[in-house]
C-alpha cells in the first residue's frame, strides 16, 4: 500500500532500515567468537590472583552454626518450609518459593534446624535477613538424590523445573534466578549460549580454579543449557592469560564428545567479564539500552552455574556449596574454598589462615565492585565469590576530594562510552531529567572513572546514590498519574451524578407538566361537555 | 571472631592519580623551554616566575579563606603554580613587578574564584591575566629583549632583578636601548610598512628557522609536550589539532602570497604556538572534554592564531584564540557526545 | 552614508527572514503549559495550595496569578522544579500552606469505624473502599496522604501514618560533599 504523505514515506522507510539492522544484527550474532572485537575505555589492572589461585581446592569444614539466608537470588525471601528443633538432612528443601522473586533453599548439611532469625546477611544496606539457622550433625548425609535419568531424553521444561527447584542462581555475583533467566530467554530464541569464564576483577579467581579442576562438570553443563534454552551452540570465554584452563576445558570437551562447544580466549582487560562487554567483545554487537542480551539471541551464564546445573541435573543434588576466593594483602594464607552455604565468613577465613595485623577492610566480592562488610558474622551465600580482605597500604588516600577538573579520563575509560564527569554534576546539581537523559542507567557501576579520576571523587558512589534518586522519582511519578487518573475518574462520576440527577428531575417535571396538561385538557374537555349538556337542556 | 571492619565503599584500591601529581608534571614538561628561555634572554623569565608564583599562591590563599574552603587542600593541587608560571612566560622577561600582581588578581581571583575556584573556570585564568596586561599596559608589555648575540650579553641577575622593582632599566638607560621588536613584531610591522618576509630573513632578529632565540624556546616547549604526551598527562587530540590547522592555514596563506605571509614554519616556532598547543590549550577546566570535541577546539585555536596574526592587530593572537574557543567549548562539547553504549546512532 | 545605512538594513532584513525561517523550521511542540506545570505536582489533590485541586492550581500558576510556592507535598523539590519550567526564581515554601511532610496514607482504625461513608465522600481519589454501615478501608497503594478524610469523620477513627518502605525498595544515600574526608 503506497503511503500517501511524506511522513508515511519516511516512517515506512525507517521501518524498513530498522528490519535490515535487525537482520545484519541476528547474521552477526551468529558468528560468535570467530573474530574478537574491542570495546570502549576500560582498564589493564594488576591481577592479584597468583597469591589465590596456585593452591588447589579446599573444602571448608563444617562450622558451629550454618546460617542459611532465606533470601539469596535478587528478589525477595523464600517461604521456610521447617521449624526450629526439626531434622534435615543434606540437600532437603528449607525454604521454598513464596511469591514472584523467590526461590529454593536447601539444607546445606544435616543436622537440626536449631533457629530461624533475623540475622546479617550482605546486604548493602547492612539490612539483616531471615536466616535459617542450622547446628550440623557432622554426619553430612544427603538426602535422597533424584537425577534426571537420560537427561538428554528430557523436555526442557523439565529441565528448567530441575534448576528452578535445585535454587540454582546466577554465581557470577548478580544472583539472578536461572531458570527464569534460561525461561525467559528460550521464549524468545536464542542460537548461541556463552559461559563466562573470564574473570576480569582482581584477586578473584573461584572460576579459574574450578575451570581448572572440574572442566567435565562445567562441559556437561554447558550441554544441559544449551538443551534447556534451545542453542545451537556454546562459546565458553575465558581470559587469555589462563594457559591450563585452556588446555583443561579443550581436552573435557574432547572428552564428552560434544560439537558445538568451542573454547575462545578473550583479552584480559577490565571489565571484560561484563555480561555486555564480553558479548561486545565477541559478536561486536552492542546490546540494545534496556534490553537484554536475549534480543540478540544470546544468553550469558556463569561457569559455576554450568557446573551446579549439571550437578542438579545429572546427580540430582540442589546447590548447597560454592567455591570462595579468600584473599588479599590482609590474609595469611590466600586459596580458594569449597564452602557450604550458610558458613560465617569467620571461619572460612580461619581456614585461610586468619587475618594478619594489619587487615583492614573485609570486602565481599572483588576490589571494584565488591562492597564492604562490618564484621564477619555474615555468612557466605551464593553470590559470594571473593572475600577479599585489604590492609591498609591497599587504601592509602595521598589526596582528599577535589572539585571535578574535567580531564575527561573517565569517560575514556568507561566502557559504556558515558560521560560520568557530566553525571557527576548532574546528580550533585539535582538536575535529574538530565542525568537521566545522559544515561545513567546504562552505566554497570563497574568503577573504571573511579580509579582513573585526578580529583578522588567517589563516582560510582554518586551514580548508585542517582540511580536510586530516579527510581524513587519514577515511583512518585507513577503514584502521581496515578492519582491524577482517579481524581479525574472521580471528577468525572461526580459530574456524570450530578447531570443525570438533573436529568431526572426535568423528566419528572415534564411528566408531572405532561399531566398537568392532560389533566387540564380532560377538565376543559368536562366543562365543554357540561357546557353543551347545559346547552341542550 | 567478631572484630569491626572500616566500611568505606567501592572500589577499594590505593590511588595512583592526583591532581597535584598531573600540575607537577605540567610544571616539570615546562622546565626545557623556560631554560632556553633564561639562556637566549636572560634571567628575567625567571623572577617573573618567582613573582607569578608568589602572588598568585598568596592571593589563592587569600580567596579560600574568604570562601572557607580547606587552604592546604586547593594549594596543594598546584594548579594556581602552574597558572602563574604560563602567564610568567608570556610576559617579557623584564616587566616591571605590578604585571605580575595584576595580571594574577584577574587570573585567580577574577577568572577563576569568581567562578567557582578549581574546576569551575570558564576561561583558562592565564590567558584572562595575561590578555588584561596585554591591552591595559601595551608599552610595557611590548618591552621585548633581544637575544643574547645580538647586541652582547642578556641582563644579567642584579640586572634583571633592579629593572624589574623599579619598573625601569637600570642606570638611567632607557627602555629603547635595551629593548627590541620580536620576529613577529616584524612581521606585524612589515604587513603596514610594505617590507616582504623575505628581507626579514637577513636581519638580526632572524635565527635559524625563526627568530633569534625564540625557535629554540618553542623546541624546548615542544620537547616538554612530548615527554607530556608519553606520560599520558594530555591527550593528543588537542596539541595535534592546533598545530596542524595553524600549520594548514599558515601554509595556504603563504603559498597564496609568499611575498606578504611567513612561511608555516616560522609560525610554529614563533610566539606562543607551541607553548600554547601542549600546555595552554590543554588546559582541562576550560576546555572540551570529548576526544572529538577537543579536535574542534585546537582546530578553533590554532586556525584563529593565524588569523589574529595575518589579519587582526595584534602580533600573536594566541591568548584571544584560546580565550575565545573556551567561549564555545560548552557547545562543541554538547554537539561532540559520543553515543551511548546501546543506544542507537541519533 | 547612504551605503552604510542600505546596507545595514539589508543585513538586518536578511538575518530577519533568516530567523524566522528558522523558528518554523526548527519548531519544537511541547505540552501546553499548564500540562508542564501539572505534570510536576504532586497529584494529592489536598487543597492547601488553596485551590480545589492540582490542576486549578496549575492553571494558576500557567496565567500567573498564583506564586510556585504553595504546594507543600511538592516540597523544595517541586518548588524547584517548577521554576526551572518557568524560569522564574525558586521561592521558599509558604509557610501559610502548610509544612512538608514525610510522604503518608492514612489508616482507619477498624475497631472505631462506624461505617458512615462521610470520608469516602471526601477522598479525592476514591482511596477508601466501602458501603453505608459496611466497614471502610484505605487502599494504601492509591492513598496520597492528602488528609481530607480526617476532619469529616465522626468518630475521628482515621490516621496518617508514615508510608513504609519496601524490602526491595532501598536506596543508596548521598555520598558526603566533597573536601569533608
Amino acid at each position: 500500500m503506497a503511503p500517501a504523505s511524506r511522513r508515511g514515506t519516511k516512517m515506512m522507510l525507517r521501518r524498513l532500515h530498522q528490519r535490515r539492522l535487525q537482520e545484519r544484527r541476528q547474521r552477526q550474532a551468529l558468528e560468535a567468537g570467530r573474530r574478537l572485537f574491542p570495546f570502549h575505555g576500560g582498564l589493564r589492572l594488576r591481577h592479584h590472583k597468583t597469591i589465590s589461585c596456585e593452591h588447589p581446592l579446599e573444602r571448608t569444614p563444617l562450622p558451629q552454626r550454618l546460617y542459611v539466608p532465606l533470601l539469596q537470588q535478587s528478589g525477595r525471601e523464600a517461604e521456610p518450609v521447617v521449624g526450629e528443633g526439626q531434622q534435615v538432612l543434606k540437600g532437603e528443601t528449607i525454604g521454598r518459593f513464596r511469591q514472584w522473586g523467590s526461590g529454593y533453599v536447601h539444607a546445606p548439611t544435616s543436622g537440626v534446624v536449631s533457629a530461624i532469625i533475623e540475622h546479617p546477611i550482605s546486604h548493602p544496606s547492612g539490612m539483616e535477613g531471615r536466616c535459617v539457622v542450622i547446628r550440623p550433625d557432622g554426619l553430612d548425609s544427603w538426602i535422597e538424590p533424584d537425577p534426571a535419568e537420560n537427561w538428554p531424553e528430557r523436555s526442557p521444561e523439565e529441565l528448567l523445573r530441575r534448576i528452578r527447584e535445585s535454587g540454582i542462581v546466577g554465581l557470577g555475583g548478580a544472583m539472578f534466578p536461572t531458570a527464569f533467566k534460561v525461561s525467559d530467554a528460550r521464549d524468545k530464541g536464542i542460537h548461541t549460549l556463552i559461559l563466562n569464564g573470564s574473570e576480569c576483577e582482581p584477586y578473584i579467581s573461584c572460576d579459574e580454579v574450578l575451570m581448572r579442576e572440574q572442566p567435565d562438570s562445567i562441559v556437561l553443563g554447558a550441554r544441559i543449557l544449551q538443551r534447556a534454552v534451545g542453542a545451537e551452540r556454546t562459546i565458553i570465554a575465558i581470559e587469555d592469560q589462563m594457559g591450563a584452563v585452556h588446555h583443561a576445558l579443550r581436552d573435557a570437551v574432547e572428552r564428552s564428545g560434544a560439537d558445538a562447544i568451542d573454547v575462545i580466549k578473550v583479552i584480559t582487560l577490565y571489565p571484560e567479564g561484563a555480561e555486555k562487554q564480553l558479548i561486545q567483545v565477541l559478536t561486536g554487537l552492542e546490546v540494545p539500552s534496556g534490553g537484554r542480551p536475549a534480543d540478540l539471541g544470546l544468553l550469558c551464564q556463569n561457569v559455576a552455574t554450568a557446573t551446579a546445573v549439571a550437578r542438579a541435573v545429572v546427580e540430582g543434588k540442589p546447590l548447597v556449596e560454592r567455591i570462595v576466593t579468600v584473599t588479599g594483602n590482609g590474609i595469611r594464607k590466600p586459596r580458594n574454598v569449597l564452602a557450604a552455604i550458610g558458613t560465617p565468613i569467620a571461619d572460612v577465613v580461619e581456614q585461610a589462615g586468619g587475618y594478619l595485623p594489619g587487615a583492614a577492610r573485609l570486602v565481599l566480592g572483588g576490589p571494584m565492585m565488591g562492597f564492604p562488610l562490618a564484621n564477619d558474622r555474615n555468612p557466605v551465600t551464593k553470590a559470594a565469590n571473593c572475600i577479599l580482605v585489604l590492609n591498609e597500604e591497599d587504601l592509602v588516600e595521598p589526596q582528599a576530594e577535589l572539585p571535578c577538573i574535567r580531564c575527561g579520563e573517565c569517560a575514556a575509560a568507561c566502557p559504556a562510552r558515558l560521560l560520568p564527569q557530566q553525571l557527576n554534576r548532574f546528580i550533585r546539581a539535582g538536575r535529574w531529567s538530565e542525568t537521566a537523559e545522559t544515561g545513567l542507567a546504562d552505566c554497570i557501576e563497574c568503577g573504571c572513572c573511579d580509579i582513573v579520576c585526578p580529583s578522588q571523587i567517589p563516582l560510582v558512589e554518586w551514580f548508585r546514590f542517582g540511580k536510586s534518586q530516579l527510581r524513587e522519582r519514577a515511583e512518585e511519578r507513577a503514584r502521581a498519574d496515578l492519582a491524577r487518573r482517579r481524581f479525574e475518574a472521580r471528577e468525572e462520576r461526580l459530574d456524570r451524578q450530578k447531570k443525570e440527577r438533573k436529568q431526572r428531575i426535568t423528566e419528572k417535571k415534564k411528566a408531572l407538566r405532561d399531566r398537568q396538561v392532560s389533566r387540564d385538557r380532560i377538565a376543559e374537555a368536562v366543562a365543554r361537555s357540561r357546557k353543551r349538556r347545559e346547552n341542550d337542556a | 571472631m567478631n572484630r569491626p571492619f572500616d566500611t568505606g565503599m567501592a572500589p577499594h584500591y590505593s590511588p595512583s592519580v592526583t591532581v597535584g601529581g598531573v600540575m607537577r608534571q605540567v610544571l616539570y614538561a615546562l622546565v626545557p623551554g623556560i631554560a632556553a628561555h633564561a639562556w637566549f634572554f636572560g634571567p628575567g623569565v625567571l623572577f617573573q616566575i618567582l613573582l607569578a608564583a608568589v602572588f598568585a599562591i598568596g592571593l589563592e590563599a587569600l580567596a579560600l579563606m574568604v570562601r572557607r574552603k580547606p587552604v592546604r587542600l586547593f594549594l596543594g593541587d598546584y594548579s594556581a603554580v602552574v597558572t602563574a608560571v604560563l602567564f610568567a612566560l608570556c610576559v617579557p622577561p623584564l616587566a616591571p613587578w605590578w604585571i605580575a600582581l595584576v595580571g594574577m588578581v584577574f587570573a585567580i581571583l577574577i577568572a577563576k574564584h569568581l567562578y567557582g575556584g578549581l574546576g569551575g573556570n570558564l576561561f583558562n585564568p592565564a590567558m584572562v591575566g595575561y590578555v588584561v596586561v596585554l591591552v591595559s599596559f601595551p608599552q610595557v608589555m611590548t618591552a621585548w629583549l633581544p637575544a643574547s648575540g645580538i647586541t652582547g650579553q642578556a641582563p644579567g641577575w642584579v640586572d634583571s632583578a633592579l629593572t624589574i622593582i623599579a619598573g625601569q632599566p637600570p642606570g638611567g638607560v632607557g627602555w629603547d636601548a635595551i629593548s627590541s621588536a620580536t620576529l613577529l613584531d616584524a612581521i606585524r610591522n612589515s604587513a603596514s610598512t610594505g617590507v616582504s618576509i623575505e628581507s626579514l630573513r637577513g636581519t638580526a632578529v632572524f635565527g635559524s628557522a625563526a627568530g633569534r632565540g625564540w625557535e629554540w624556546v618553542a623546541l624546548g616547549y615542544a620537547l616538554g609536550g612530548a615527554w607530556l604526551l608519553a606520560r599520558r598527562v594530555i591527550s593528543w587530540q588537542v596539541p595535534a589539532a592546533v598545530i596542524g590547522s595553524a600549520l594548514a592555514l599558515g601554509a595556504l596563506a603563504w603559498l597564496a602570497d609568499p611575498g606578504h605571509n611567513p612561511s608555516p614554519i616560522i609560525d610554529l616556532l614563533s610566539g606562543a604556538l607551541v607553548l600554547g598547543a601542549f600546555f595552554i590549550a590543554t588546559d582541562p577546566v576550560s576546555g572540551c572534554t570529548s576526544p572529538k570535541g577537543r579536535l574542534f577546539f585546537g582546530a578553533g585555536v590554532g586556525i584563529l592564531t593565524i588569523v589574529i596574526r595575518r589579519w587582526g592587530g595584534y602580533p600573536d593572537g594566541l591568548a584571544f584564540a584560546v580565550l575565545l574557543m573556551n567561549m564555545a567549548a560548552p557547545l562543541i562539547d554538547r554537539f561532540t557526545r559520543p553515543r551511548i553504549f546501546g543506544h542507537e546512532r541519533q | 552614508m547612504l551605503t552604510a545605512i542600505l546596507s545595514i538594513s539589508l543585513i538586518g532584513l536578511l538575518f530577519g527572514l533568516g530567523l524566522g525561517w528558522a523558528a518554523r523550521r526548527f519548531r519544537v511542540d511541547s505540552d501546553p503549559v499548564v500540562d508542564q506545570v501539572d505534570a510536576i505536582l504532586p497529584q494529592t489533590q489536598c487543597g492547601q495550595c488553596n485551590f480545589p485541586g492540582c490542576r486549578p492550581y496549575a492553571e494558576a500558576i500557567a496565567s500567573g496569578e498564583a506564586p510556585i510556592n504553595q504546594c507543600p507535598p511538592g516540597g523544595e523539590d517541586g518548588i524547584r522544579a517548577l521554576a526551572d519550567l518557568l524560569g522564574v526564581e525558586p521561592l521558599p515554601l509558604n509557610p501559610d500552606n502548610g509544612e512538608e511532610a514525610a510522604p503518608a496514607v492514612a489508616l482507619i482504625d477498624e475497631q472505631a469505624c462506624i461505617g458512615c461513608t462521610l470520608c469516602i465522600q471526601a477522598c479525592p481519589v476514591d482511596a477508601i473502599v466501602g458501603a453505608p454501615k459496611l466497614m471502610h478501608t484505605v487502599i494504601a497503594a492509591e492513598c496520597t496522604g492528602c488528609d481530607l478524610c480526617l476532619p469529616p469523620c465522626p468518630v475521628d477513627c482515621i490516621d496518617l501514618v508514615p508510608r513504609g518502605r519496601d524490602e526491595d525498595s532501598w536506596s543508596w544515600p548521598r555520598p558526603a560533599a566533597a573536601g569533608r574526608r
